[in-house]
């Protein structure tokens, strides 16, 4: 499938207050060419509930509940739970979320919703901080970023949720990322045509968080996958397969590129290369991917 | 990295003596110079810059800066730093308040010293997160289940988010218990001049920690070696026996859930060990009162239209006065009713629909007129909007 060829559905009208090179408008509207309007969303609290609901508007053309910040899965559940009662089941119930109301505040509810076998679709759109809340850590920031909470860069490395997400044996777990349309497309209405309890986490790189200029939104993402620091794959009732690039990482047909090439672009690493390069920082970045890289070729090849 | 107060240290980092500073920013340093060592974080707007500002400074003065997952874990890491020995705080904003209430109780129950900054936006739920107001006086009060006494400050200015963040950890150390400062959004995101106290001009006050031999300490009852209903603190790693629950205890710290009297007397120390002190307590500003007939009675962000608004008053001949509640619990009720036999009325500006407008009742027990002065939305009440409230509406 090429880009020329995904449906012209639009959700997501104009009109948001998005900031310029947004990743999350970019992959909300990618999601819902995919998902249609026969759907309902449940956004805790995140960007997106701020950025598209602009008052006395809102730029969601399907029912939005915007919940409590730990809420978003449990709130999906009640919905979905709700829906299939009156026997409109056909009706696709999403649950919208960042990094933080994912991996930290809302993983309880999250997982919840996964062993309780709930049919619904959960999507993280991962952007690596708190970024509503002006760019705090999150347990998805990477390694020696820099966010208003970190002044000298994280000390700690970001967690794995697609693994522990993958822990739940749910019929369908992917990652993606907002550079690779078709391949997100793709996850999105795959997922949409399974039942029980779907995952996709999508790697949205954000401008003024990472700090980079906003036009280098989707070369921030494609250079993510060529530095192998995230990985497209899908999780499909528990078999695993990566995609595109990442797929020829793992089988060893291209080379990773050096991590360097992605994080001298973002200011968040700004400090690893003045006033002098941190030769011992950048390589432990590069080490941890490698490490991760070694783990699923052990694993998946 | 051992902790320990550095007096000198810490002016260094907080820099020069007189500072143009944000609300926020003044918590962090009223926490710094209490010698708080341990802060449990969580984003959330408008207080995310208490967040950010310990996150830069805390490890400067060998403290300890911890994002928590949310909400919920800044409360209980704040909760077990205090038990490991650290003063400790949390900033938060409604939303991240509600998610405290549990372990807010839990801290009044197991008597634990903490300090919890209240910046409080527009609420119910989500609300308006960049908008001040002074919705969660009541929570602060009632938010958790069970009977306790609150301890909570309502600062006015920038300066009063140092002294109060620094009194709150007093209190929190004398009494043993959690203490709120229920700032605003207005004063939290407010820039004003602040000068920071001398350490010469600090009081301090730290918690008393258990010294008497070892097998006869009692963990759970009045202190064994004051005259105090605050029993001695058991730091976890210095040999006393500590076992800590938010069950129902009796004194040796067992569970005693079973047992009324247990109950009875667990609850009515830890409560009245806060109530007998609440005329030592009272902290309130009193502006134009000696020959008031009509007075403001106001706090928080709030009291500063309501000053203009009296000023206004005053310069047309009307007798008003103001007083301002610099803590909001305990409340002042003796002050209350005193006021309330020499003024005809009070105006209760705040910017909810009326919360402490009900204490003001119940203590004023129909000596003179009440009147409540609302005002939601996000906006602060303006002077003259105040004034029409003394000409009659």
């Amino acid at each position: 499938m090429a880009i020329k060829d995904l449906p012209d559905t639009e959700c997501v009208i104009p009109g948001s207050a998005a900031c310029p090179g947004c990743p999350a408008t970019l992959g909300l509207r990618l999601v819902f060419k995919a998902l249609g309007k026969n759907s309902i969303m449940v956004v805790p609290a995140c960007c997106t509930a701020v950025i598209e609901s602009l008052y006395p508007n809102t730029s969601f053309d399907i029912p939005v509940m915007n919940i409590a910040f730990e809420a978003a899965a449990a709130g999906a559940s009640g919905v979905e739970a709700a829906l299939r009662q009156q026997g409109k089941g056909d009706t696709t119930v999403v649950a919208w979320a960042g990094d933080g109301g994912t991996y930290d505040i809302g993983i309880q509810a999250l997982s919840g919703a996964l062993e309780r076998n709930t049919n619904f679709i959960y999507i993280c759109y991962n952007n690596q901080i708190y970024s509503n809340t002006g760019i705090q850590r999150s347990g998805a920031t990477p390694y020696a970023a820099w966010t208003t909470t970190t002044v000298g860069g994280k000390t700690e490395f970001r967690k794995e949720m697609g693994e522990i997400i993958q822990a739940h044996h749910i019929p369908y777990v992917a990652q993606a990322c907002v550079a690779y349309p078709e391949d997100l497309y793709k996850k999105v209405k795959k997922a949409k045509s399974m039942k029980g309890p779907k995952y996709i986490e999508i790697l949205a790189p954000c401008p003024p968080g990472w700090r980079f200029g906003m036009e280098k939104t989707v070369e921030m993402g494609t250079l993510a996958v060529e530095t192998g620091a995230w990985a497209l794959y899908e999780y499909e009732n528990d078999k695993m397969s990566f995609n595109g690039k990442s797929k020829l990482i793992l089988e060893g047909k291209i080379k990773r590129k050096p991590v360097e090439e992605w994080i001298k672009y973002q200011g968040r690493f700004g400090h690893l290369f003045k006033p002098e390069k941190d030769v011992k920082r950048i390589k432990e970045i590069e080490d941890h991917i490698y490490q991760m890289w070694e783990r699923y070729r052990s694993c998946y090849l | 990295m051992k902790y320990t107060r550095d007096p000198e240290l810490i002016r260094k980092v907080l820099g020069k003596k007189v500072q143009f500073i944000l609300g926020d920013m003044a918590c962090v340093y009223g926490g710094i110079l209490a010698g708080c060592s341990f802060f449990g974080g969580y984003p959330i707007t408008p207080a995310s810059e208490v967040a950010e500002g310990m996150a830069r400074m805390l490890p400067r003065v060998k403290g300890t800066y911890m994002q928590m997952e949310d909400e919920i874990g800044s409360i209980a890491a704040v909760i077990g730093a205090a038990w490991g020995g650290a003063k400790s705080m949390t900033a938060t904003s409604g939303p991240g308040f509600s998610l405290m209430m549990e372990n807010y109780g839990y801290a009044v129950m197991t008597e634990t010293p903490c300090v919890i900054v209240n910046v409080q936006r527009t609420g119910p739920s989500t609300g308006q997160p960049t908008l001040g107001a002074q919705g969660d006086m009541m929570q602060a009060k009632w938010g958790t289940h069970g009977d306790f006494e609150a301890i909570a400050f309502a600062p006015s200015t920038v300066q009063e988010c140092i002294d109060f963040t620094l009194e709150a950890f007093n209190l929190a150390e004398k009494y043993r218990t959690p203490v709120c400062v229920m700032a605003d959004g207005e004063i939290g995101h407010l820039r004003e001049r602040v000068i920071i106290p001398d350490e010469k001009d600090l009081k301090l006050i730290e918690r008393a920690p258990a010294t008497i031999d070892k097998k006869k300490f009692i963990p759970f009852t009045n202190s064994q070696t004051r005259k105090s209903k605050v029993p001695d603190f058991p730091t976890f790693g210095t040999g006393y026996r500590t076992y800590v629950t938010g069950l129902t205890h009796n004194e040796k710290g067992f569970p005693a859930t079973d047992k009324q009297k247990d109950h009875e007397k667990l609850v009515k120390r830890i409560t009245s060990k806060i109530s007998d002190d609440a005329d030592k307590l009272v902290m309130v500003e009193e502006i134009n009162l000696d020959d008031a007939e009509i007075a403001f009675v106001t706090y928080g962000a709030t009291a500063r239209p309501a000053e203009s608004a009296m000023e206004m008053g005053r310069k047309k001949g009307i007798k008003i006065g103001l007083l301002r509640l610099k803590l909001a619990w305990p409340f002042p009720e003796k002050v209350i009713h005193k006021l309330a036999k020499e003024v005809d009325k009070i105006i209760v500006p705040e910017m909810n629909l009326g919360q402490i407008v009900h204490p003001v009742r119940e203590y004023v027990n129909g000596e003179c007129e009440v009147v409540s002065a609302p005002k939601i939305g996000g906006e602060m009440h303006l002077p003259n909007e105040l004034f029409k409230y003394l000409e009659g509406k």
